[in-house]
């Protein structure tokens, strides 16, 4: 597909076709349509064009605070996010120790934490009199970003960790033995060739937390909101269309110029060689302490809320026990719930599955395009558009999403409106650009000239495809489809919006309990949350347990 | 070729699913088989009920919801064009203007109301020929009685006690603009204060009055009442929040016969939850015998134990234990929800100003 001495057959043609057919197709139907739709309803007036929304928007102090706070709390996150997720994914990826597959899965943990019971968590400790409370950082904005890099360090951790895993090490050993230091090494050698992924987290992590709302509003103690709470509140209470579309467009814009940006940082990059995990990994030693150290520091300080979480979940009227999972088979205190939480986890088990399959079947389509450098410069710029649209899910405002779905998305043969298949669809758009970011490094990173010895040596393109893409890719296939179950299991935002009052995930439940007084939803509540985490954990430390021989080969 | 065959199949599997094939055949006229009930998150009933009115009609219910009572008005205003159900139920007196003048209700009321329920109704020409009343709630200020027992301190009783000295420090309230007992909660002190005439400054003043005082404002009910409250099955040291006239029954141990917790009934602002007919259903009738159905007394008795506030039909009656720790106010605040939708924002805004500067 790349290279002259490929023939270019029709099937390679159809290939591309289709590759970047199904993705567009799957993006313009479920998201921009959808919020094109919506972002019209606020600037088309009785049918005329009305720009006046944005003069006024603008002209208030209070957006542009907004927007700075959307900025700032965002990139510190993201830096804070970076610097410790990088030296984790070393430990977590590069080292070789008992019980790393169960810390991988681990620190994936709290991405599937429904933001309003970390909330809770959270400011059970910082709250006056809590027992951090003496950090007086209750209701602030260093509040806001502690719990935006709980929840996004594992994006760091895994995404520059999958690539790492298995990148060949020999070029460092050389330069090492070359006489280079230790720090030389790692400058020249190690982040040139990291850069590509921790870029790609970055930009994730920072599209994270720019969308963020839950964690915001319940830690920031209303003060500080972002572009999306205002466009939650525009929409939702005030019927502010024309001020919420403008605000969404402002959220576009914001995407777009990050995800220009991080093109523009990330260049091109240069083939690595990849090697057997096996091979790449080595036993820790006295230089790694620091490294070492920084990982058990995060480590603890996520585990901090999550511990606060299973203390609760097992505390009762009479001192500890496990009656809080006990209530999980009922419905709560006076049928808080239609259905058990043991059907609602059947439910977002299943819901994520679908969500995962379709994630990865799209996911890997794009990648499979977007690795590929055509020579001709309008093909290649077709390709960096192609990138970029597949992160704009990442950047805008599910309220938006989910309106926008509702005024679209209802005419036969599309009408879908209350149809159980846009649950999936949806968990499956946040999940979408994490596969795309977590293969894209690895499937880049493959040298071209192993695809064109492979043709030389007459392979079909499909067997060039297989042979090479995918069995490189396998394991980072594996890991995404990991990071993208978590994703889908954990998402609340859409799926409340969309999910049907007789079939409830396991997050819209414990939202619901959360809503309710009593001890005893309370208690069920935690314990849901912390089943939830559970299932994940297992889930995760399963598929990292799955075996891929063939990487080993190249 | 056996690998592009495989491949062309997956592919079209995958669009399969994205194009969905569930979009399910329109019904036109005649007797429907189900029709939809748009209503908010908070729905709920017990099993058989809703299943009963199966039974009376053989037209099933398909319950679809929608979000908090704002989305769920919004959500109609949106799709006016292509209705997204039959019924509604859910639209509350803060939101009732808002459906009303954007037309998204046919005009029907159920025949069945008494005069006993005639003050539940909207004014006409705001509601009232539109909107039939179903559930009725309080949003009252919560205290912990045991909290105040060992301090020695007096509960408070009035809206203007809580600007006393006396209860510095001691308020959390779940903030107006990010949580519906937090608009409810301040509606309540507009209606008890009015606005600033110069005069006394008004409920601007008071608001001042609160955060001189040491009122706590977080975001959302849950954290107010399971992190900042000092009550039973709570975290935090503050032994007054806003929360339901209906939460104290869930504080209340199995075999005990005094409440941990009430409800300060002079603090009150009325909530009441409306059902109407969805303008554009193709189902008018059908759709006005559930609404009707929805304010019998079957439906009325099943309110309580599952969304936890109160029936508004008068024959309805109480769940044992509602009666001896659950009050109703006799005379909560109101606000006219033509009020409310003309100065919702100007008042939030304003409140937010001065409560989270």
């Amino acid at each position: 597909m790349t290279a002259r001495t490929v023939r270019r057959s029709p099937g390679t043609t159809l290939a591309v076709v289709l590759g970047a057919g199904v993705p567009l197709v799957f993006l313009g139907v479920f998201f921009a349509w959808p919020v094109a739709a919506m972002i019209g309803r606020g600037l088309f007036v009785d049918g005329s064009l009305d720009l006046g929304g944005f003069g006024e928007v603008f002209s208030r102090p209070r957006t542009l605070r907004l927007i700075g706070l959307t900025l700032g709390q965002a990139a510190i996150a993201t830096v804070i996010c970076t610097v410790l997720g990088v030296p984790m994914a070393h430990v977590l990826y590069r080292l070789r120790f008992r019980g790393q597959r169960f810390l991988r899965a681990l620190v994936i943990l709290p991405f599937v934490l429904p933001t309003v019971v970390v909330g809770v968590a959270f400011r059970t400790l910082l709250r006056d009199g809590g027992p951090l409370g003496w950090l007086d950082l209750d209701g602030t904005f260093p509040a806001i970003v502690l719990a935006l890099v709980f929840f996004n360090v594992a994006v760091v951790v895994r995404t520059v960790g999958s690539f790492w895993d298995g990148l060949d090490s020999r070029q460092e050993e050389a330069a090492r033995v070359l006489g280079a230091s230790p720090a030389r090494a790692w400058w020249t050698i190690t982040v040139p060739r990291l850069a590509p992924s921790v870029l790609a987290a970055a930009s994730i992590v920072f599209l994270f937390c720019s969308t963020a709302f839950g964690v915001v509003l319940v830690l920031g103690g209303v003060r500080f909101g972002t572009i999306e709470t205002e466009i939650y509140l525009l929409t939702t209470q005030f019927l502010d269309l024309r001020a919420a579309s403008v605000l969404s467009i402002t959220q576009l814009v914001v995407v777009v110029a990050v995800l220009l940006l991080a093109g523009f940082v990330r260049g091109r990059q240069s083939p690595v060689r990849r090697v057997g995990a096996g091979r790449a990994s080595r036993r820790p030693r006295a230089s790694d302490a620091p490294t070492i150290a920084l990982s058990l520091l995060v480590a603890l300080a996520l585990a901090l809320p999550v511990v606060t979480l299973v203390e609760r979940s097992l505390r009762t009227t009479s001192g500890y026990g496990l009656e809080n999972y006990a209530h999980l088979a009922g419905t709560g205190s006076r049928n808080a719930l239609v259905v058990p939480v043991w059907v609602a986890l059947g439910n977002s088990l299943a819901t994520a599955v679908q969500a995962t399959a379709i994630a990865l079947v799209i996911g890997l389509l794009a990648s499979l395009i977007l690795s590929r450098s055509p020579r001709a410069p309008l093909a290649r710029r077709a390709i960096g558009v192609f990138d970029g649209a597949l992160m704009l899910p990442l950047g805008v405002s599910a309220v938006t999403l989910g309106f926008g779905f509702l005024i679209t998305l209802n005419q036969p043969p599309l009408d879908l409106r209350s149809s159980p298949v846009l649950v999936p669809i949806a968990q499956a758009l946040v999940a979408l650009p994490l596969v795309v970011r977590t293969l894209l490094p690895v499937l880049r990173g493959i040298d071209g000239r192993l695809r064109e010895t492979a043709a030389v040596l007459g392979a079909s393109p499909w067997r060039v495809l297989a042979d090479v893409d995918l069995a490189i890719a396998a394991r980072p296939v594996l890991a995404a489809s990991g990071f993208a179950f978590a994703v889908a299991l954990g998402e609340f935002g859409a799926t409340s919006f969309l999910s049907r009052p007789d079939r409830p995930t396991l997050p819209v439940v414990i939202f619901r309990l959360i809503g309710q007084p009593g001890g005893e939803n309370l208690g069920m509540a935690l314990a849901a949350s912390v089943v939830l985490a559970a299932v994940t954990v297992a889930v995760l430390a399963l598929v990292e347990r799955l075996r891929v021989g063939t990487v080993g080969a190249f | 070729m056996q690998n592009t065959l495989r491949i062309a199949a997956l592919i079209a599997a995958t669009s399969i699913i994205v194009t969905g094939c569930s979009a399910t055949s329109p019904d036109t006229g005649g007797t429907p088989e189900t029709i939809v009930l748009v209503t908010h998150d908070s729905f709920s009933l017990s099993e058989g009920t809703l299943e009963a009115f199966t039974e009376q009609t053989g037209i099933a219910v398909e319950v679809q919801a929608a979000g908090d009572a704002g989305e769920v008005v919004n959500k109609l205003v949106l799709t006016k064009d292509s209705p997204l159900g039959d019924v509604v139920f859910g639209i509350d007196n803060t939101f009732a203007s808002r459906a009303v003048n954007e037309g998204v209700l046919e005009d029907y009321v159920s025949g069945d109301l008494t005069d006993a329920e005639a003050s539940y109704l909207l004014p006409s020409g705001a509601g009232g020929e539109q909107l039939t009343p179903i559930t009725n709630g309080d949003v009252c200020i919560n205290v912990d009685h045991d909290w105040f027992a060992e301090a020695g301190i007096p509960e408070p009783v009035t809206l203007d006690d809580l600007r006393d000295e006396t209860y510095r420090d001691l308020l959390v309230v779940p903030a107006a603009n990010s949580s519906s007992p937090g608009l409810a909660f301040l509606l309540g002190t507009i209606a008890a204060f009015g606005e600033d005439d110069g005069a006394d400054g008004g409920w601007q003043q008071y608001w001042s009055d609160l955060v001189d005082n040491g009122v706590k404002v977080v975001a959302g009910w849950s954290d107010a009442y399971y992190v900042d409250f000092s009550g039973p099955s709570s975290e935090g040291d503050r032994p007054l929040v806003v929360s339901y006239a209906s939460s104290p029954p869930f504080e209340v141990q199995e075999g005990a016969t005094v409440a941990p917790t009430g409800a300060l009934l002079e603090t009150c602002f009325r909530q009441t939850e409306y059902a109407g007919v969805i303008a554009g259903t193709r189902y008018p009738a059908e759709a006005q015998q559930l609404v009707d159905f929805l304010f019998s007394v079957e439906v009325q008795n099943d309110i309580p134990e599952n969304m936890y506030v109160f029936p508004v039909n008068a024959a309805a009656e109480l769940p044992e234990g509602w009666s001896s720790f659950a009050e109703i106010a006799e005379d909560p605040y109101v606000v006219e929800p033509a009020e409310i939708d003309a100065n919702r924002e100007r008042w939030l805004s304003e409140w937010a100003a001065i409560a989270i500067p």
